[in-house]
């Protein structure tokens, strides 16, 4: 009799702890410590996106590589806290990897930009004309004789090929051959310089390529205009500035959104949104004095090596505060905002990967998840209950208890609930029905034997359990190993699947037995339903 | 009802059809293996991928065909971008692919196709109604996620022989871990014949069959045990021939709900789920053919050829003697 009160026992917690944990679902109003352990739903449940950073440390000693990547954690939790995410997570992954998920999230592409930014704030100087054309020429001389180092030039400077791709640009098709690559790239106007929008991608990439930034003369830089998001066949502006920083981004106290005044008379700011920032002490007397000194020098603004500004320099700025004016959007500059506040990375981080799921398809996989799932259970059930009979009922509310008990363990462990995890639950199910097909086809088969149900059941019950212990275990290797590999919705899926695989082998053991015991064996029963 | 009751099916001495049968699967398989590479999706390659609904709120427009999709994609950069229809050709739902582009290639194509495309896009809310999913992988993290999933294929698989040995015997270990082998290459196999794509849901579900399968396994050797104990005069192939019929009913039952879930997966789970679900179908059948047809015989074939049979047999019967009453 100690058995049976150990195994009463043993399933009155199970089913205690299977109802406390679902009971959030079902009735509203719980205390907060119960009512906030629900299901949650996976990314590609309910929608939103998941990217995998990685931070670029190769640049820094070991021992600033680990407080980068630790910054970087801060730094994109505090910019997220600031767009607006409920329920984002940030974690570390391996030594250098950052991953963020932000579910529910609709505006993918600003989450993205706000989380990569670096949002290295410079200011430097835009280097006079004839400095500027010393630069070009000695790139131009450069460029005549390592031309075959840039593959992407290849067609730029084969006048054919040019002619072919652009006529309107003929004026640039003067050279004869490579002594003037360089200069062809760049259209020179009274303003400054300038790339065709076919051409600004080759530029881009060659000013990220160090091979060529080596080679340009030292104390120099090339860096490119902001993109014109209305046009994207415009031309981007080129700027050709001093390499030497001089103020960062480190010095701001505070950032503000503001819009211009639609009377005011500077073009660059009337009636649009633009940055208003302020500096901190220190960076207000370093601004003061470089202001003081490069009176109509123009001093150009780069976020994350982009120009945004380039403003002449009309007088002395004092007190630290100074405006980014553009081509905004009013997201773009709250965005813009919320970077510098939260300040810059101390490295660069680049996607690995990203995986982002609208919220129109999250709703048809719950749906079409959750059919499918109800329609193979309910089928299963009856299977079961055809195959059977009355031993078949009993199997069943083990197998329903078990879908329960899969429930209340995502709910208590806040595992999310992907659409492989909703796959992984009901094919537990399924499997678990294995454990009571062994113990049931064990039964008829002592049964056959002529033995009487009760002893029938008795061996069945004890044969089996071998069995179970066995192949159900091996199941749980894989599962466990799945565990370990898979992220997201793979690892959803390993997590159900345990969790199922222990919940059918303590129903199947326990539970059934509890209940034939009560049913069949106590009556005495001659004939047993199955 | 009982399914199957006291067959008397010659499992063993039909294993030879079943070679056949396995290596008419197998060989064709392992040729397109390694003719033809397996298809591994963005995931594993790096790339994008991206799909999108493109049916246009003006219902008297007629729905975006294909090939336009394809030559402004090819027009605008993406020359080797794979595209195809998701669902009914009219609902205008498709799924694009660049293989190891680069990183914001998603962005490129959405603005791709909101340049060539505004009627079918007007009147939408582009984030909600037509992006449905982009998932945008790095070099890097691909080729790590191939080595991952191939290393927890292996994985799993030393460590289930090591249960086996412990469990059982070595010699059923090993046979039961070469029936495992011989269903995860006939369904890598299938795959790399149809091209389908190897997707991280496919690895999971290649996993679970290897759980899977080896828990039929499991079942017909622990029959296997128990009756050469109870049996002891009897030829071991008759043994191993009478565990099989004996649990060839619970076989299949279990084997009949899982497919019963399983099709209900794959007929009503969506698109999503339905790589995984396929994978799985393949998985079940031949798991449960490997297990009646292959992991004992060849057990029976080892010993037909080394003559060990005795120490062997007498290694796995000594092991976990369940209390008898």
């Amino acid at each position: 009799m100690r058995n049976i009160s150990w195994r009463s026992a043993s399933i009155f917690i199970f089913v205690l702890a299977t109802l406390f944990f679902l009971a959030p679902m079902f009735i509203p109003g719980l205390p907060g410590w119960w009512g906030e352990k629900k299901i949650k739903l996976g990314l590609d449940l309910r929608g939103g996106m998941q990217i995998l950073l990685d931070v670029d440390t190769s640049k820094l000693s070991a021992a600033d590589a680990k407080d980068a990547v630790d910054n970087a954690i801060e730094v994109i939790r505090s910019r997220v806290d600031q767009f607006g995410v409920s329920e984002p997570t940030i974690q570390r992954i391996g030594e250098k990897r950052i991953m963020v998920q932000l579910p529910g999230v609709k505006d993918f592409d600003r989450a993205r930009n706000l989380i990569g930014k670096t949002a290295m704030l410079e200011f430097k100087f835009v280097a006079e004309q004839n400095e500027a054309e010393k630069v070009i020429t000695a790139l131009d001389n450069y460029l005549a004789n390592n031309v075959q180092k840039y593959p992407a030039l290849a067609d730029i400077y084969k006048p054919l090929k040019t002619a072919e791709r652009d006529s309107a640009k003929a004026d640039s098709l003067s050279f004869s051959g490579r002594d003037k690559i360089f200069s062809s790239l760049i259209n020179s106007g009274s303003s400054g310089f300038t790339v065709g929008y076919e051409d600004a991608d080759i530029l881009e990439a060659m000013i990220k390529d160090t091979t060529f930034t080596n080679n340009i003369p030292a104390g120099y830089q090339i860096a490119l205009g902001q993109e014109n998001k209305k046009d994207p066949k415009a031309d981007r502006d080129v700027y050709i500035l001093h390499s030497n920083t001089e103020l960062t981004g480190e010095y701001i106290d505070n950032a503000k959104v503001n819009i211009g005044n639609p009377n005011s008379g500077d073009p660059s700011t009337a009636n649009k949104p633009y940055i208003s920032f302020k500096l901190n002490r220190e960076g207000a007397r370093r601004f003061e004095v470089l202001t003081g000194n490069n009176i109509n020098k123009r001093l150009a603004i780069l976020l994350d090596g982009v120009v945004y500004a380039a403003p002449v320099i009309k007088d002395r700025i004092p007190r630290g505060e100074g405006q980014i004016s553009g081509n905004f959007t009013l997201d773009e500059v709250r965005d813009l905002v919320i970077v510098l506040r939260t300040g810059n990375l101390k490295a660069p981080v680049t996607e690995e990967r990203t995986m982002i799921v609208g919220p129109s398809l999250g709703a048809d996989s719950i749906k079409s998840g959750m059919m499918s799932s109800l329609i193979g259970l309910i089928i299963v059930l009856l299977f079961v209950v055809i195959l059977y009979k009355g031993a078949g009922v009993i199997a069943d509310i083990a197998l329903l208890l078990n879908a329960a008990f899969i429930g209340a363990m995502l709910a208590a462990f806040g595992a999310a609930l992907t659409l492989p995890g909703i796959a992984g639950a009901i094919l537990s199910v399924a499997m678990a029905v294995d454990a009571n097909v062994l113990i049931y086809e064990r039964i008829k088969e002592e049964l056959n034997n002529g033995k009487t149900p009760r002893s029938a059941v008795d061996a069945g019950f004890k044969r089996a359990t071998v069995t179970i212990w066995d192949s159900q275990l091996t199941t749980l290797i894989a599962a466990v190993v799945l565990y370990n590999m898979g992220s997201g919705p793979v690892r959803g899926f390993a997590v159900t699947l345990t969790i199922g695989i222990i919940g059918s082998m303590f129903t199947a053991i326990v539970v059934c037995r509890a209940m034939f015991d009560a049913f069949v064996l106590k009556s005495n029963k001659t004939k047993i339903s199955i | 009802m009982r399914l199957l009751t006291n067959t008397h099916i010659q499992f063993i001495k039909l294993r030879y059809y079943a070679y056949i049968l396995s290596l008419l699967i197998l060989i064709p398989g392992l040729i397109a293996i390694f003719v033809k590479g397996m298809n591994w999706s963005v995931d594993f390659t790096s790339g994008v991928a991206l799909e999108v609904n493109l049916s246009p709120s003006d219902e008297s427009l007629p729905p975006l065909q294909i090939d336009d999709l394809r030559k402004v994609l090819e027009d605008n950069g993406f020359e080797d971008a794979e595209i195809q229809n998701i669902g009914d050709v009219s609902a205008s739902h498709f799924l694009i692919k660049g293989k190891g582009t680069a990183q914001g290639a998603g962005d490129k194509i959405i603005q791709i196709l909101v340049n060539n495309f505004p009627q079918y896009i007007k009147g939408q809310d582009l984030r909600k109604d037509v992006i449905l999913q982009v998932n945008e992988v790095g070099p890097k993290v691909g080729s790590e996620l191939r080595k991952q999933a191939i290393w927890a294929v292996i994985v799993a698989l030393i460590l289930m022989i090591i249960y086996i040995w412990i469990r059982f015997e070595l010699t059923f270990g090993i046979a039961a871990i070469i029936a495992l082998f011989h269903d995860v290459l006939c369904i890598v196999g299938i795959f790399a014949l149809t091209g389908k794509e190897i997707t991280t849901e496919v690895i999971a579900a290649l996993l679970t069959i290897v759980g899977y399968s080896i828990n039929d396994t499991i079942v017909i050797y622990d029959r296997i045990r128990e009756d050469l104990r109870i049996y002891r005069k009897d030829p071991y192939q008759v043994v191993f021939n009478n565990a099989i019929n004996k649990t060839i009913g619970r076989t299949i039952v279990t084997g009949g709900s899982t497919l019963i879930v399983l099709l209900a997966l794959y007929f009503f789970g969506g698109s999503v789920i339905h790589d995984f679900a396929f994978a799985m179908l393949l998985g079940l059948i031949l798991g449960t053919y490997s297990s009646i047809f292959v992991a004992s015989s060849l057990v029976v074939e080892y010993y037909h050829v080394t003559k060990k049979e005795r120490s062997s047999l007498q290694a796995l019967t000594s092991k976990s003697q369940p209390k008898r009453r």
